[in-house]
C-alpha cells in the first residue's frame, strides 16, 4: 500500500473479502452472498490509530472481526508484523491473540456476567500461561489502576458497574496481555458525552504508555477525528478514502466523505447553515449497485460511475481515494 | 404565545427501595411554532418529563405529585384519561427513539396510519386512503402506494422513523414531543429526519420538544434549551444563551467534553468526573454538587433556585440558572 515504504507496518490488510452465505430453502444452499467486506486494503503502524467510519451496514465490524480472526475471511491477506495470519488455525493463532485484542460497543456482551472482575481479568493471563497466582494477582491490581477502577472492583460483578466503568473493564481485559493492536468497535458509541470523553482520554493515555495501535471503529466522525492519526472511510465493503484526520476534514476528496462530514451536527448555533443532505440508505451488500456502489446516492454521479469500480488514486502519499472525479493514479 | 407551560412539575416513583423523586420542580414553557430542546446525560429525567406531560408514566408506580402542565390553557395533570387520550391523538404527537416500539409489527404501515385518520379526521375509507398516501409522500417515503402494504420490518430504521412521524403528524398536532428520535440512526439519516421534522414544523406551525443527549442536535435544531440534571432544571435559555454564555458548571462541562471536528486530535478532553447518581443516592443541596469541581460546602446543603440572569433574557426566553455560585464563576 502507498505511503508505507519505511518500516513494515504492524498490521497490513490486502484485498480482504468476507462474504457471508445467505442460505435459503430446505437444503440451506447458499443462494447468494452478503459481501460485507469486499476488497479492503489498509495498514496500521505500531503506536498509530487508524479510524474507520461509515454508515451502519458498511462492513466495519465485520472487517474488525476478520482482523482479530473471529471470522475466517473469504480471501485476501492479513499480515501481522509481516506474518500472514489469515489462514492460521485457532491453535497456531494463540501467540498472535495476545498481540491483537478487541473491545466492543457493549462490554456486557463480551464480559462473562457470572465472573467477578478479578476472574475476567485473570482469564487471559491463565490462557496464555502468564505468571503464577501471585504475579497474576499483582497484574490485576495494576490493570485496575491503569484503567482507573478502584481496587475493590476486583471482587465485584459487571452488572454492578455503570456503562462507562464496564467499558473500563473491557479495556483492562484487552490490555491484560500487553497487546500491540486493539480493534475498538464503537467503544464509546453507547456512552454519554461526559463519559465518552473519560474513555477517549483513557485510550489515548494507554496508547502513549504502551505504544498501542488502534483500529478505532465509530460512526461519529468527530470522535474518530479526535483519536485518530489517519482515517479510512468505508462504504459497502470497500474503503473509499484514506487520509490523515486534518486532510479528511479540510479537503475530503470523496463525495461520500463530504456527505458524512456535512451530516454531523455542529455544536454551535452560530454556525447553522443549510447543508446538502445525503438521501437514501445504505443498499444491501447482497446486491450492491454496479460500478461505484455509492453512485445511486452520489450528488456528483456521472454516467460512467455505474460502469466500473473506481481504482485507487493517490492524491498525496497519505491521501488515497477511489472516485472517478479524481482521475487515474499518477 | 405560550402553547405549553410546565410549572414546578414534580414526579415520584415507588420503587423497592422506597419512594424516589424523579422530577423536582421542573419548569419551562414552549411557544407555538418553537423548538425547545431538553438535554442532559442519560438518567437525568428527560424521558420522564415527556411521559409526565403526556400522562404516560408507568402506573401505578409513577405519580405526578406537584405542579401543573398547561396546554392551550387546559391543565393536563388533572385531565381524565379519556380527555388525555383525545389530546394525545389530536394535540400532541409523539415520536420515540425506537420506532419499532411505536409500530405494530404484524400490521401494514398503511393500516396503522389510517387508524388514526379514521378515528380523528374522516370516516370515509377512500378519503382516508388518499390522505394516508399523501402523508407518506410528505414524510419522504418513496412509492407510498407500495409501502402502504408493507410491514415495519420491511423498512430501514430511517424509513420506520418516517412512518412514526407520519403517524404522529397525521392529525396535525399543535405540539410534537420527540424523545431521542434520531439516536438510533446514522448521522446521515439523522440529518434527513431532523430536516423533515423542521420542514413539517414550518408547514404545520407546530411546536416541537426535542429531547436528545446530543448537543450538536440541540445547536442545529432548537430555539431554546432546558439543561436537566438528575431530575432538576440546571439552566434554561435561548440556544445562544446556552452555547455562547453557559452559566451552570454542568452546562459548561457538557459543552467542554464534546470532541469537535476543529480541535487538536489526541489532546485531553475535559471531563465531568463521576456519573449521574441513581435517585436513591442523590447528594443534598444541588443535585450536581458531588460531581461539580466548583462545589463549596453550602452547595451540598442549599438547593439553588432557578434564577434569571439579568439583562440576558431575549424576548422569547429567559436565561435562568440554578447554581449558588454562578455569579462568581
Ligand atoms: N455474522 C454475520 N453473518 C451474516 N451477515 C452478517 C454477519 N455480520 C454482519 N453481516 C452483514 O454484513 C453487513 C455489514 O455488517 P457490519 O459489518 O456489522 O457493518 P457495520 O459494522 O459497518 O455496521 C451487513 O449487511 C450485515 O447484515
Ligand atoms: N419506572 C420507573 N421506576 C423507577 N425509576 C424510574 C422509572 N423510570 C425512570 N426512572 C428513573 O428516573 C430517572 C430519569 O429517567 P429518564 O427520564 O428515563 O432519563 P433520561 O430520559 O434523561 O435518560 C432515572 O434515574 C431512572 O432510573
Ligand atoms: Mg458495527
Ligand atoms: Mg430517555
Amino acid at each position: 500500500m502507498a505511503g508505507t515504504v519505511t518500516a513494515a507496518p504492524l498490521l497490513q490488510v490486502d484485498g480482504l473479502q468476507m462474504h457471508f452465505p445467505v442460505r435459503e430453502g430446505v437444503l440451506m444452499r447458499a443462494a447468494a452472498y452478503n459481501k460485507a467486506v469486499d476488497d479492503v486494503s489498509l495498514s496500521i503502524s505500531a503506536g498509530e490509530t487508524l479510524g474507520l467510519v461509515g454508515e451502519s451496514g458498511c462492513g466495519k465490524s465485520t472487517l474488525g472481526r476478520c482482523i482479530v480472526r473471529l471470522y475466517n475471511p473469504t480471501s485476501g491477506q492479513i499480515l501481522f508484523n509481516g506474518t500472514d495470519i489469515t489462514k492460521l488455525s485457532q491453535k497456531a493463532l494463540l501467540p498472535y491473540r495476545q498481540h491483537i485484542q478487541m473491545i466492543f460497543q457493549d462490554p456486557m456482551e463480551s464480559l462473562n456476567a457470572r465472573h467477578s472482575v478479578g476472574n475476567i481479568l485473570e482469564e487471559p493471563l491463565v490462557i496464555h500461561g502468564q505468571g503464577n497466582a501471585a504475579q497474576r494477582s499483582a497484574r490485576i491490581s495494576e490493570l485496575l489502576d491503569l484503567v482507573g477502577l478502584p481496587a475493590r472492583s476486583r471482587t465485584r460483578y459487571p452488572f454492578e458497574f455503570s456503562g462507562g466503568q464496564r467499558q473500563r473493564i473491557g479495556i483492562a481485559r484487552a490490555i491484560a496481555l500487553r497487546p500491540r493492536l486493539i480493534v475498538c468497535d464503537e467503544p464509546v458509541s453507547a456512552l454519554d458525552v461526559s463519559i465518552q470523553s473519560q474513555i477517549l482520554n483513557l485510550l489515548i493515555d494507554l496508547q502513549k504508555e504502551m505504544n498501542l495501535a488502534y483500529l478505532f471503529i465509530a460512526h461519529d466522525l468527530s470522535v474518530v477525528k479526535h483519536i485518530s492519526d489517519r482515517i479510512s472511510v468505508m462504504y459497502l465493503g470497500r474503503v473509499v478514502e484514506t487520509a490523515d484526520g486534518e486532510t479528511m476534514y479540510r479537503e475530503p476528496a470523496h463525495p461520500y466523505t463530504r456527505s458524512l462530514i456535512s451530516a454531523i451536527p455542529v455544536p454551535d448555533p452560530n454556525r447553522r447553515e443549510v447543508r446538502p443532505i445525503l438521501g437514501g440508505d445504505v443498499p444491501s451488500p447482497i446486491n450492491p449497485p454496479s460500478g461505484c456502489s455509492f453512485h445511486p446516492r452520489c450528488p456528483e454521479q456521472q454516467p460512467r460511475c455505474s460502469e466500473q469500480i473506481p481504482s485507487e488514486t493517490i492524491i498525496t502519499s497519505d491521501h488515497q481515494v477511489r472516485c472517478v472525479l479524481h482521475g487515474a493514479s499518477p | 404565545m405560550t402553547l405549553l407551560d410546565v410549572n414546578n412539575l414534580s414526579c415520584e416513583f415507588d420503587t423497592d427501595e422506597g419512594r424516589v423523586r424523579a422530577l423536582d420542580q421542573v419548569s419551562f414553557s414552549v411557544s407555538a411554532g418553537e423548538t425547545l430542546g431538553i438535554v442532559g446525560e442519560s438518567g437525568c429525567g428527560k424521558s420522564v418529563t415527556a411521559l409526565s406531560i403526556m400522562r404516560l408514566l408507568p402506573q401505578p408506580m409513577g405519580q405526578i405529585v406537584d405542579g401543573a402542565v398547561t396546554l392551550n390553557g387546559q391543565d393536563l395533570t388533572s385531565a381524565d384519561l379519556q380527555t388525555m387520550e383525545k389530546i394525545r391523538g389530536n394535540q400532541i404527537g409523539m415520536v420515540f427513539q425506537e420506532p419499532m416500539t411505536a409500530l405494530n409489527p404484524v400490521q401494514t404501515i398503511g393500516k396503522q396510519l389510517m387508524e388514526g385518520i379514521l378515528l380523528h379526521e374522516t370516516k370515509d375509507i377512500h378519503t382516508a386512503t388518499t390522505m394516508t398516501m399523501e402523508i407518506l409522500e410528505k414524510v419522504g417515503i418513496p412509492s407510498p402506494d407500495i409501502r402502504m402494504g408493507e410491514f415495519p420490518h420491511q423498512l430501514s430504521g430511517g424509513m420506520r422513523q418516517r412512518v412514526v412521524i407520519a403517524i404522529a403528524l397525521a392529525c396535525k398536532p399543535a405540539l410534537l414531543i420527540a424523545d431521542e428520535p434520531t439516536t438510533a440512526l446514522d448521522v446521515t439519516v439523522q440529518a434527513q429526519i431532523l430536516a423533515l421534522i423542521s420542514e413539517l414544523q414550518n408547514d404545520l406551525g407546530m411546536a416541537v420538544i426535542l429531547i436528545t443527549h446530543d448537543l450538536g442536535v440541540i445547536a442545529e435544531a432548537c430555539d431554546s434549551v432546558v439543561v436537566m440534571y438528575a431530575g432538576r432544571v440546571m439552566e434554561t435559555g435561548s440556544v445562544f444563551d446556552i452555547f455562547d454564555r453557559p452559566r451552570h458548571p454542568y452546562s459548561k462541562g457538557l459543552l467542554a467534553s464534546i470532541p469537535r471536528l476543529d480541535t487538536v486530535p489526541k489532546t485531553e478532553l475535559p471531563v465531568i468526573p463521576g456519573i449521574v447518581p441513581g435517585l436513591q443516592d442523590l447528594p443534598g443541596g444541588c443535585r450536581f454538587s458531588d460531581r461539580c469541581t466548583h462545589a463549596q460546602p453550602t452547595c451540598s446543603t442549599q438547593t439553588p433556585p432557578l434564577t434569571a440572569v439579568p439583562n440576558e433574557s431575549s424576548t422569547a426566553q429567559t436565561h435562568a440558572v440554578a447554581c449558588l455560585r454562578w455569579q462568581e464563576l
